[in-house]
């Protein structure tokens, strides 16, 4: 969905917390400039979770809305506050969000629309397929299908790890600084580069209209090359680094994810330098 | 005249009630009714667990038996609602734990259920029989011991599909001996860890027993033995079935199902291994549920199975049954009334099987009442959904996915919007509605002008501007609940029929372009609403009114604002003036 809010200006606001001063520079409502103050945080005496994010659900009284908003960049589709019926037209074509047309199912959150349950029994029965062999999911062979199927009935750590994965095929994901975890469901990508997509949509979700996106926060998170890397959990209670076994195993042995500060990442097993597809430009 | 009947009278009379909405009648003829019907309603209906307040509900029914509660928005099956949003039901436990000292049933779905809540049922209710969590989190097995150890009259025990924490495998081994009312057990969700020793004592000492789904992680050899000290089941769920093939296991599993007069619903049937499935042939004529929607098995085991259910009623099935196995399902079910076809891998970009929309329009034209249908797929033309429609005009739930968004018409490229037309023209009847594929503002023109008994509408991916969106909120009088994402409905629809959502049970719309600005405006027009909007990325007021929010959430309630959302939601009240 070709979104002009949910932007991630961190480098420009960061730092400043407790700015609750928001309604006397505010310029003109019309803006094309649109900037979403993170770290700004208001305490208003509710929950006391702390994050750096941004402040925690209050009922907004008349005193919370100033006669204008901060200036800042713009992140707009063409520049333009406008009405939201053009707005509409302005996303008529492109509703996922990846931003690009969709180019499958596996691109859009929560599309096909089956329950979890279901898609982690489903899906987990054909990626175990794969596991084992670099064939295509669903191979075209029925019977062939099948007959893997009794081979795992028989195996008793197979089945075993297929009863665990059962129940994973969403696993938890964590990033440090953040109080509130998010789900992501592995069976829906078929590679890291997918899986990092998408955890970059649901953590640091940034421009749509292809403007390049400041430095400061990038997110690369499988080449190393950001404030963040991801890594994972294994089967032994081990926290590893992603990427650095084949997809099919990483599937067989994960647990749960962790967006940790590369600082902290000290001590995970080394990485072997992995060519990453660079997403830029991309509309995510 | 109200009082020409004494209030026992009455209440007797209004004994005869079934349902909340004859009840809700009864109580708005007069304020002596009001007043009888309050003091003697036992059971409770609550599909928003925040459109009402725990002491309100208790306040106004003081004799409640039995409460059902849904939480979360129907999109949070699908990932849509982020974790931490709220639906906690133990506020409600509290209060009733101290205010219904009788309450025997809570059923509940889409909630966030404690240990400490359950923990909490199992102390507070003498006579608690019947505990139900449909699509629930957020408890272990822990919670479950105490259910087991505490509920002395226990009848009913379903975990739905919920997501339970296995803490530990010996649970069920606090269902005490003396405990022999257990009617109804699904377990069906739980993980790899269970004591089959403990299950066996437990339905050895269930003689009542009639509902018994098991996890996955029951195998099949113990099936057997399972089923001979229940052979009084009506249904029945497997688990895992499959194993190594041999002959004396066949034998013992056929002999075992043959022992099962009395079973019409079977379900399970993970890991099926085809060479065992003729052992359930020796029921199949008297089934008239069956649910292989985890089984991935393909013709000919599965149409030689189906063909022999004459008496189905329901089915639930992967797409692997394919057109020709529908075309055999329309031939021999007759007395077909629901129909579920899953996909069996959707996000392979090619299709791994031949299910299209002629087996879809197969069992329309070969099952008369064919009434609800769930039906996922890859291919679909206004055509066949035109035929669908006439051939079914007593269609009641009609929810059609093409997996592809905005697929068109694969034979002429022009949207679905005549199809769909037909259909809620066609069945007029039709309650429940779910689109896919390409679709304008057409469709929605339809759906306004005819779909007059639709309460629950579902859309993804559709119309082209607000007009859709303002044909259905004004035209679709019966509409409770409403859920959209990815479509291009914004402000000006949603303001000019603000009123609209007062009668409803709630709005989702995600992925759209509603903006901040219209949020507050509809909070401030209409206080009896609460405006909920969940948004990730920060505070919405430090963006401009005019961009669209995230995700929005609108329903009515009695119990104003509430107060446990997570960083994440907003709710915006009636004093969020300019």
């Amino acid at each position: 969905m070709e979104q002009t809010l949910g932007l991630l200006d961190t480098g420009e606001k960061k730092g400043s917390k407790m700015d609750q001063d928001y309604n006397m520079d505010m310029c003109c409502e019309d803006e094309t400039e649109l900037e979403l103050g993170l770290g700004l945080s208001l305490s208003s005496g509710t929950k006391a979770k702390k994050s750096t994010w941004g402040e925690y659900g209050r009922i907004l009284t008349a005193k919370d809305f100033p006669n204008g908003f901060s200036a800042g960049r713009s992140i707009n589709n063409g520049g333009g506050g406008v009405s939201g019926t053009k707005r509409a037209a302005d996303f008529a074509g492109s509703n996922t969000e990846v931003g690009s047309p969709p180019t499958g199912a596996s691109q859009v959150v929560g599309w096909p629309p089956i329950r979890a349950h279901r898609m982690n029994s489903l899906v987990n029965q054909s990626k175990v397929l794969n596991a084992d062999e670099d064939k295509g999911v669903g191979g075209n062979d029925k019977k062939e299908h099948s007959k893997k199927k009794i081979n795992h009935g028989n195996s008793k750590d197979d089945a075993a790890s297929n009863k665990e994965k059962g129940n994973l095929g969403f696993v938890k994901v964590n990033m440090d600084g953040l109080p509130i975890g998010r789900k992501v469901d592995l069976n829906a990508h078929t590679c890291y580069e997918l899986l990092a997509e998408t955890l970059e949509d649901m953590f640091f979700k940034s421009t749509k209209s292809g403007e390049k996106e400041q430095a400061t926060k990038s997110f690369k998170l499988l080449d190393g090359s950001s404030e963040f890397v991801l890594t994972y959990e294994d089967k032994e209670g081990d926290w590893m680094l992603v990427g650095d076994v084949p997809w099919g195993m990483f599937l067989n042995t994960v647990k749960r994810l962790r967006i940790m500060r590369t600082s902290e990442a000290n001590g995970l097993a080394p990485r072997i330098p992995q060519k990453q597809e660079r997403h830029e430009g991309k509309p995510i | 005249m109200a009082h020409s009947f004494p209030e026992q009278v009455l209440k007797h009379l209004f004994s005869f009630l079934a349902s909340d909405k004859e009840r809700n009648s009864v109580s708005l003829v007069c304020k002596s009714w009001y007043e009888i019907e309050r003091r003697c309603r036992k059971s409770v209906f609550i599909g928003n667990c925040y459109s009402v307040s725990p002491e309100i509900m208790i306040k106004r029914f003081p004799e409640v038996r039995s409460v059902t509660l849904k939480g979360k928005p129907h999109f949070a099956d699908f990932n849509l609602v982020p974790e931490g949003w709220g639906a906690y039901v133990e506020p409600w436990i509290i209060a009733m734990s101290r205010s219904y000292p009788l309450l025997e049933e809570i059923r509940l779905k889409r909630m966030v259920v404690s240990d400490e809540s359950l923990e909490l049922i199992s102390t507070s209710f003498d006579n608690f029989k019947v505990l139900v969590l449909l699509s629930c989190e957020g408890f272990t097995t822990d919670g479950l011991a105490a259910i087991a150890a505490n509920c002395r009259n226990l009848r009913e025990l379903d975990l739905g599909e919920s997501e339970v924490e296995d803490l530990s495998s010996d649970w069920l081994s606090h269902f005490p001996d003396s405990c022999t009312s257990l009617v109804s057990l699904n377990i069906s969700c739980l993980g790899p860890e269970i004591s089959f020793s403990d299950l066996e004592r437990l339905i050895a000492h269930s003689p009542n027993l009639k509902t018994l789904r098991l996890s996955q992680a029951v195998p099949l050899e113990k099936l057997p033995d399972l089923l001979c000290h229940a052979s009084q089941l009506v249904e029945f769920g497997t688990g895992a079935y499959s194993s190594e093939v041999r002959s004396d296991i066949f034998s013992n599993l056929e002999e075992a199902f043959s022992g099962c007069k009395r079973l019409e619903g079977l379900s399970g049937f993970w890991d099926v291994e085809a060479a065992y499935l003729p052992a359930i042939y020796p029921v199949c004529s008297r089934l008239t549920s069956l649910n292989l929607s985890y089984a991935t098995i393909q013709s000919p085991d599965l149409d030689k199975l189906i063909s022999q259910c004459h008496n189905l009623q329901r089915l639930w099935v992967l797409d692997y049954i394919e057109d020709t196995g529908l075309q055999a399902l329309a031939a021999s079910c007759k007395n077909l009334e629901e129909l579920r076809v899953f996909p069996s891998d959707p996000f392979l970009p090619e299709p791994n099987v031949i299910l299209t929309e002629q087996g879809l329009v197969a069992v329309s034209e070969g099952c008369p009442k064919l009434q609800t249908v769930l039906y996922f797929c890859r291919q679909m033309t206004n055509a066949a959904l035109v035929t669908i429609a006439r051939n079914r005009p007593n269609m009641i739930r009609f929810r059609l996915c093409v997996i592809e968004p905005r697929a068109p018409d694969y034979l002429t490229l022009e949207p679905l919007d005549a199809g769909f037309g037909a259909i809620v023209e066609q069945c007029k009847e039709l309650r429940r509605l779910s689109l896919s594929g390409l679709l304008t503002d057409r469709v929605f023109e339809y759906i306004g002008t005819h779909a007059k008994k639709l309460e629950m509408l579902s859309i993804a991916f559709a119309g082209d501007s607000d007009m859709g969106l303002h044909h259905v909120l004004s035209g679709c009088e019966s509409l409770r609940k409403l859920e959209i994402r990815d479509c291009p409905f914004g402000d000006e629809a949603l303001l000019a029929n603000a009123a609209k959502l007062e009668t409803m049970r709630s709005l989702w719309m995600s992925s759209c372009s509603v903006s901040f600005g219209a949020c507050k405006l509809l909070a401030q027009k209409l206080p009896k609403l609460n405006v909920e909007v969940i948004d990730e990325m920060g505070p919405p007021d430090m963006r401009p009114e005019s961009s669209p929010v995230d995700k929005l959430y609108i329903y009515r309630t009695v119990a104003g604002p509430r107060f446990d959302m997570p960083g994440f939601v907003w709710t915006l009240n009636e004093d969020a003036k300019h």
